[in-house]
């Protein structure tokens, strides 16, 4: 029931924004379901609830955590909307209320299924779901856009596709003895499947969701997506609908780790992970537009995410709790980075300048923003990207980890020329539209992100750390 | 109806072929039409599933989809755009033609190398579906025009297809999952997309997006 409850609420709210005539009423449909779909979310925190139709669907600590972030996220970039869609009245926002509802039941589809084929139509509809907010703006640009993220995008769940066809060869053996596809089931019998083929079913599923998460080199639609669409959808896409493909990699690395070809699979997330880190090092330099520049920064983090996964137990760890960290952060930076864009109409260097005068506590949040996500304390990026180093080095891998603090380090020098030029100086005085300057709501929702990464950056709390440490095990051979 | 299935997929491999090397925008949606109808007719002469309700529930969906819908929704967004001729591809002809050969060669060798079940060895399936999804990918990365990409998007889509086949009988539902909604994206939303080109461009060249760019 409560699964039910999780795909299906957020799939009728959506239904019923298409059917509301108003622009004006049909965005208070979003904080409203986000909301009812939070609380479900909390009652599963308390008891997580029992696995059904046959091991089909059940909630894990992998699950629970991205499922919480993305319930969170949309609760909040749910308020900024209410603001948002009403400065943009000149375009209708019918599509993109219903389809940020989509995305959430998607999300939870993905999150509470454990069929590998049923967590692809979710990554799948998820996909589909965010077309419409890339295309948002309805130009030239948004349009290319719009091409490039489909196209990636579909030949990316097709090559997850062909791994999970992979899968289900490797599990053939074990036909007849319950869905082949579950992955209980696959974990469980992991030593009888065909070893060539799971290989080959990692290797398909890594790049196909690779692509969707934006790992290096798969990742050319993002700069152009994150760049061309609002900054809530950026917030989305870089919090909520990477976090999906994510967790599918999780799943297929959690069943090789059991047919003990854990060596293979974390040497291949190592190599994707700092590739992805220098792909964004290199064209975080000298990046003039700051929504692009973010876009890099996310490539970067969903490289520090595979990389942790890769650094074994330890590294798990600190990846997951990088993983609500990041989404957390890139809320703060694109909401902030979307209130400056609209301040300045513009979103490079040259027209963005001084934007601490006009819009002071949309800039300052981006600055912190910036300080938190380059893993300064005390914010809680740092945490977790300090417990990936530590992972390195404790397991003697001190090449990974001078590479990873050395790109660190070019990415935050990379950033900092950005961001400073942006929020210091003095506006240019030749803009003659009226300035808009901070507004409630819009202020409002990246502030309530900071305010989560301050905390989880003094003080983890006890429930956080005991699901993240369940989930940990679980990649690395535990059980269900 | 083995070897009619063996009929079936060799064609199915030489239609590939013949997309590599054919310039004209019709005639490719022609060709790629009909190779969905030939993977329509593939469930039926595959001897496990025979004519099974499920297998013949398949067939008839993936003809009309494959064989008529698709290729209809491509053949309207060219007509409105008035394009019969790609423009000189990235990989010529020829050697896309060459590269095609070169990955079947390969497929074949990959699909005796791994070890493919008992059931399925004496099959064309793996080999053939392997060779398909190569050259789809050849052909989305090669060409210029929105709507060859797309076709080479279908004919990779068909090779997965055929993979899904060769398994389906041993797993329930994943094929039916897979295959209507890689259809969905294929038709819907790059339908939508090519229109909206056509539209702000007047011209269905991908050329043209290349405006963002570090």
């Amino acid at each position: 029931m409560i699964y039910l409850l999780l795909v299906g609420v957020p799939f009728v709210i959506g239904l019923l924004a298409l059917a509301v005539d108003s622009d004006e009423r049909r965005p208070w449909l979003l904080p409203f379901g986000c909301a009812i779909h939070s609380s479900i979310v909390v009652a599963c925190w308390r008891t997580l609830p029992e696995p059904i139709a046959s091991g089909w669907f059940s909630i894990d600590g992998l699950g629970l955590l991205v499922l919480s972030l993305a319930s969170a996220m949309l609760l909040v970039c749910s308020v900024y909307c209410l603001e948002y869609l009403r400065l943009r009245r000149e375009r209708h926002n019918r599509l993109f209320t219903a389809c940020l509802s989509f995305i959430l039941g998607a999300v939870s589809l993905v999150c509470v299924s454990r069929h590998m084929g049923l967590v692809w139509v979710g990554m799948e509809t998820a996909t589909l779901a965010a077309a419409p907010l890339v295309y948002f703006n309805h130009n030239e640009r948004s349009l290319e856009a719009t091409w490039k993220y489909l196209m990636m995008g579909s030949l990316g769940i097709g090559l997850a596709l062909l791994g999970t066809f992979f899968l289900a060869l490797a599990a053939l053996p074990n036909a007849g003895q319950g869905d082949p596809l579950v992955i209980d089931t696959l974990v469980a019998r992991a030593g009888t499947l065909s070893v060539p083929w799971l290989r080959g079913a990692f290797i398909f599923l890594l790049v196909g969701y690779g692509t969707k998460m934006g790992l290096a080199p798969l990742h050319s639609w993002k700069p152009d997506a994150y760049g061309e669409s609002p900054g809530v959808a950026g917030a989305i896409l870089a919090g909520v609908i990477t976090s999906c493909p994510f967790l599918g990699i999780l799943r297929a690395f959690q069943i090789c780790v059991a047919a003990g070809l854990s060596g293979f699979a974390q040497s291949l997330l190592v190599m994707m992970g700092l590739l992805s880190m220098a792909t964004a090092a290199v064209f975080i330099i000298g990046q003039r537009d700051f929504k692009r520049m973010l876009a890099y920064s996310s490539v970067e983090h969903m490289g520090i995410l595979v990389l942790g996964v890769g650094l074994g137990p330890t590294g798990s760890f600190a990846a997951l709790l990088h993983l609500i960290n990041n989404g957390l952060t890139k809320g703060v930076l694109f909401l902030t980075a979307g209130n400056i864009h609209r301040a300045f109409g513009g979103k490079t260097m040259d027209h963005a300048h001084g934007a601490l005068r006009r819009v002071p506590i949309s800039a300052t949040l981006f600055l912190l923003g910036f300080v938190a996500i380059t893993g300064s304390p005390p914010f809680a990026p740092f945490v977790s990207e300090f417990s990936i180093l530590r992972a390195a080095v404790d397991g003697n891998r001190f090449g990974v980890a001078l590479g990873f603090v050395g790109l660190l380090a070019v990415i935050f020098i990379g950033m900092a020329t950005t961001v400073l030029s942006v929020v210091y100086g003095v506006p240019n005085t030749e803009s003659k539209e009226p300035v808009q300057g901070d507004s409630p709501f819009m202020t409002l929702a990246p502030l309530v992100f900071m305010a989560a990464i301050v905390f989880l950056g003094l003080w983890l709390p006890n429930w956080l750390t005991t699901v993240l440490g369940d989930a940990a095990k679980l990649l690395n051979g535990g059980a269900s | 109806m083995e070897q009619l299935s063996q009929l079936l997929l060799a064609f199915i491999v030489f239609l590939s072929l013949y997309l590599l090397g054919s310039s004209s925008l019709t005639g490719c949606i022609k060709i790629v039409a009909l190779q969905g109808m030939c993977l329509g007719l593939l469930p039926l002469t595959i001897h496990s599933l025979g004519f099974h309700p499920r297998a013949l529930l398949l067939a008839a969906g993936m003809f009309i989809l494959k064989g008529f819908v698709i290729p209809r929704v491509l053949l309207y967004a060219i007509r409105e755009v008035k394009i019969r001729r790609e423009m000189e591809p990235m990989i010529g002809y020829t050697l896309s033609l060459l590269f095609g050969a070169i990955l079947i060669g390969v497929s074949f060798v990959l699909a005796e190398r791994l070890p493919v079940p008992p059931g399925l060895r004496t099959n064309l399936l793996i080999p053939v579906s392997l060779a398909t999804v190569m050259m789809g990918m050849l052909m989305m990365i090669s060409r210029i025009k929105a709507v060859t990409q797309v076709i080479g998007y279908l004919v990779f889509e068909n090779g997965i297809y055929l993979f899904g086949l060769a398994i389906s009988y041993e797993i329930p539902w994943l094929i039916e999952m897979g295959v209507l909604l890689d259809v969905f994206v294929a038709v819907f939303v790059m339908g939508i997309i090519i229109n909206h080109i056509a539209l702000a461009f007047d011209s269905i060249s991908t050329e043209k997006l290349t405006r963002l760019s570090d």
